[in-house]
């Protein structure tokens, strides 16, 4: 039924900007401790610069692209599906006839790209909460409607 | 106030809050004031420091009070918060299980309250309001009370808002109950004696080290023995060594006895008259000998079913049985039912809960994946054959005993490995038309037993390795409770999910028992 990856709707494209810029953020301070330690001149030139802005540019431009890729969701007709991860990969499915509530979430950095984590609530002690980030704003207000829709129609 | 447009919590809200947060500003002004006492304008600094944490914290409750406005819509109530970032949480009505009103001190004062709406929500994340005035957070509890009717309707409610542990709930009139299952003394007895226990140990070597301290005596210190067994304790050393053994054996018989004793003890303390009974309201349970406790279930809400044994007791045919589900039983999520049972006394307890201890007729039991198995013995394998070298180096180089006694815990790691390869003997999972059965242990085997249409969530969950090998976890959402099946093949899991979510959405929640 569902389980191949080719019906999965990818994210936000603005989902990627995000990521690196989050990337960034962290990869910073490091790149910067780097230089500090290159000006002591405890060891040979490059010693500490080189390899830590390889792993940055590689956490910063191709990680985020990779992640973006393994993400994906599925909206079904009277389900959720949710999968992530590159290294642990988690394929998640949740019946909106187990949701208890529906969250809609944006941070600064979220708001300035105009995207927004959907997060849907079970009663279950496993996946609790599914969390969905790097939907456009008006296509997670729109979930949420389609979700609550679909909750009231259910119980009638 | 009509429904469908945003409102603001009490203005005065805001005010609580912000008095609540200049308790968080007593310790900075406390620290400022010790740490500047010498100056004679310390108390000018820290009551500067506490002016400016009261006006911070005033600010930020004011902000957040102008930003956060809740709807009560035609379907759900919804909260949209934040000063930065913004959230928007929308709870539909059907999911509120219960609306209750707390006040605390402060807010007292100012009469306002705070409305919690509770849904059972895996995550403990509800809504809560602070804060309303009082007849806000009635009319709110009332508007919310004739919504949810409205949703419910046709929806059988099962006692919505009354807690499950209504422990010692008042019974004037004795209903008409059955009795399911209960424990005479006989069966206490030979249950407490299954129920071996040490703990008196634990709590004699806690003493002990009260003694250590108060009496400078080292109890764990060899040389105090030596003195001892070369001073005063010389004539055990003069005994032969037969008299030696049969101290030994003496020893070995103390503890077996103490240990049952313990258990005895324990068991009857907390099982004594132990009493399951089915009443109209749900399932009954009595027990306790000192502290007698009454907890009322209803079968509703029963989520999965769980039979446990232990290796010796399951030579004599004994088995005990525990139900899953949202309420908490004297702090561990399951309620024991039938601690001690016959399976053929278990059968008719699961059957009157909805549930069944035997897949029905034509179910295949599947077994997990071996090549997980194989995976598993070559990781444990080589685990501690890392640590069999480590410790190797390490004799060899200090020198302190042959480097060969490390072969010792290599061929732990050996037998480890192939304990994963006999396990998989013993794992089993099977789906009938209601529900999922988990097999699981060779010498003590757990049954769990779990309908399927009260899961929650299923997921597909995979590592590198896993995803190499073609094999993934099973992680099923349980009210409750955990319910996973490890290193099952990726194809039959699949399997399992597509029959389960199907089953799921043909039933919504709010059927269920809640």
């Amino acid at each position: 039924m569902d389980d191949t990856e080719d019906t999965l709707t990818p994210l936000h494209p603005n989902h990627v900007k995000l990521m690196r810029v989050i990337a960034l953020l962290v990869a910073v301070p490091f790149v910067i401790a780097s230089l500090v330690l290159e000006v002591s001149r405890v060891l040979p030139v490059g010693f500490f610069v080189v390899p830590v802005v390889l792993v940055a540019a590689f956490l910063v431009i191709r990680v985020p692209l990779r992640r973006y890729h393994a993400r994906g969701y599925d909206m079904g007709g009277d389900r959720l599906r949710v999968v992530r991860g590159i290294l642990f990969h988690s394929d998640t499915v949740v019946p909106f006839g187990r949701i208890q509530h529906i969250d809609v979430d944006q941070g600064p950095l979220q708001r300035f790209y105009g995207l927004a984590t959907l997060t849907v609530h079970t009663a279950g002690t496993h996946n609790a909460s599914v969390h969905l980030p790097g939907l456009a704003n008006e296509d997670a207000a729109a979930m949420r409607e389609t979700i609550r829709a679909h909750i009231r129609r259910e119980t009638i | 106030m009509q429904s469908g447009t945003p409102q603001h919590t009490h203005v005065l809200g805001f005010a609580v809050k912000a008095v609540q947060g200049m308790q968080n500003a007593i310790v900075p002004m406390a620290a400022a004031y010790f740490s500047m006492s010498d100056q004679p304008w310390a108390i000018f600094a820290a009551l500067g420091i506490g002016a400016l944490i009261g006006l911070l914290s005033a600010g930020m409750s004011y902000l957040g009070w102008r930003r956060l406005t809740y709807t009560v819509g035609a379907e759900d109530i919804r909260v949209e918060s934040g000063i930065l970032s913004r959230a928007a949480r929308s709870v539909p009505y059907e999911r509120i299980q219960d609306v209750s009103i707390e006040q605390g001190l402060i807010p007292r004062m100012f009469g306002l309250v705070q409305v919690k709406f509770e849904t059972g929500a895996g995550g403990k994340d509800d809504l809560a309001l602070s804060f309303l005035s009082e007849g806000e957070g009635e009319r709110l509890r009332e508007v919310i009370k004739a919504r949810k009717d409205d949703a419910d309707a046709g929806v059988i409610s099962a006692g919505a808002g009354q807690d499950i542990q209504d422990a010692m709930a008042e019974r004037a009139a004795p209903e008409p109950a059955e009795v399911l299952f209960s424990m005479d003394e006989k069966r206490l007895v030979t249950f407490g004696l299954f129920e071996f226990s040490l703990a008196v140990f634990a709590v004699l070597a806690g003493l002990f080290q009260y003694a250590e301290t108060f009496a400078s005596v080292e109890l764990w210190d060899p040389e105090f023995w030596e003195s001892w067994l070369a001073g005063p304790g010389s004539w055990l050393s003069t005994l032969g060594p037969a008299a030696q053994i049969l101290g030994l054996i003496s020893g070995l018989v103390t503890l077996a006895i103490v240990g049952s004793a313990t258990g005895l003890v324990r068991t009857v303390l907390r099982d004594w008259g132990f009493v399951l009974e089915r009443t109209p309201k749900g399932f009954r349970r009595r027990r306790g000998l000192l502290t007698k406790t009454d907890v009322v279930m209803p079968e509703r809400r029963v989520q999965a079913i769980t039979m446990t044994t232990g290796f010796i007791r399951r030579r004599f045919g004994w088995h005990g049985l525990k139900f899953v589900s949202l309420a908490q039983d004297s702090g561990s999520a399951s309620h024991d039912v039938a601690p001690f049972a016959k399976p053929v006394e278990i059968a008719p307890i699961a059957r009157a809960a909805g549930f069944a201890i035997h897949p029905a007729d034509g179910t295949h039991w599947h077994r997990g994946s071996r090549k997980f198995r194989f995976d598993s013995a070559v990781i444990e394998l080589l685990f501690l054959c890392l640590i069999a070298a480590v410790v190797a180096t390490a004799l060899a180089i200090s020198g302190k005993g042959s480097p060969f006694y490390a072969l010792i815990i290599a061929a732990l790691g050996l037998v480890l490995a192939s304990r994963q390869m006999f396990l998989w003997r013993f794992d089993y999972n099977a789906l009938d038309p209601n529900f999922l059965f988990i097999k699981r242990g060779w010498l003590a085997p757990k049954l769990e037993v779990a309908s399927r249409v009260k899961l929650q969530s299923v997921e597909i969950a995979r590592g590198p390795i896993a995803k190499w090998r073609g094999y993934a976890t099973l992680r099923l959402g349980l009210a409750g409770g955990t319910l996973q099946l490890e290193g099952l093949p990726i194809d039959r899991a699949r399997e399992l999910r597509t029959a389960i979510v199907t089953s799921i959405g043909a039933t919504d929640f709010s059927e269920l028992g809640r």
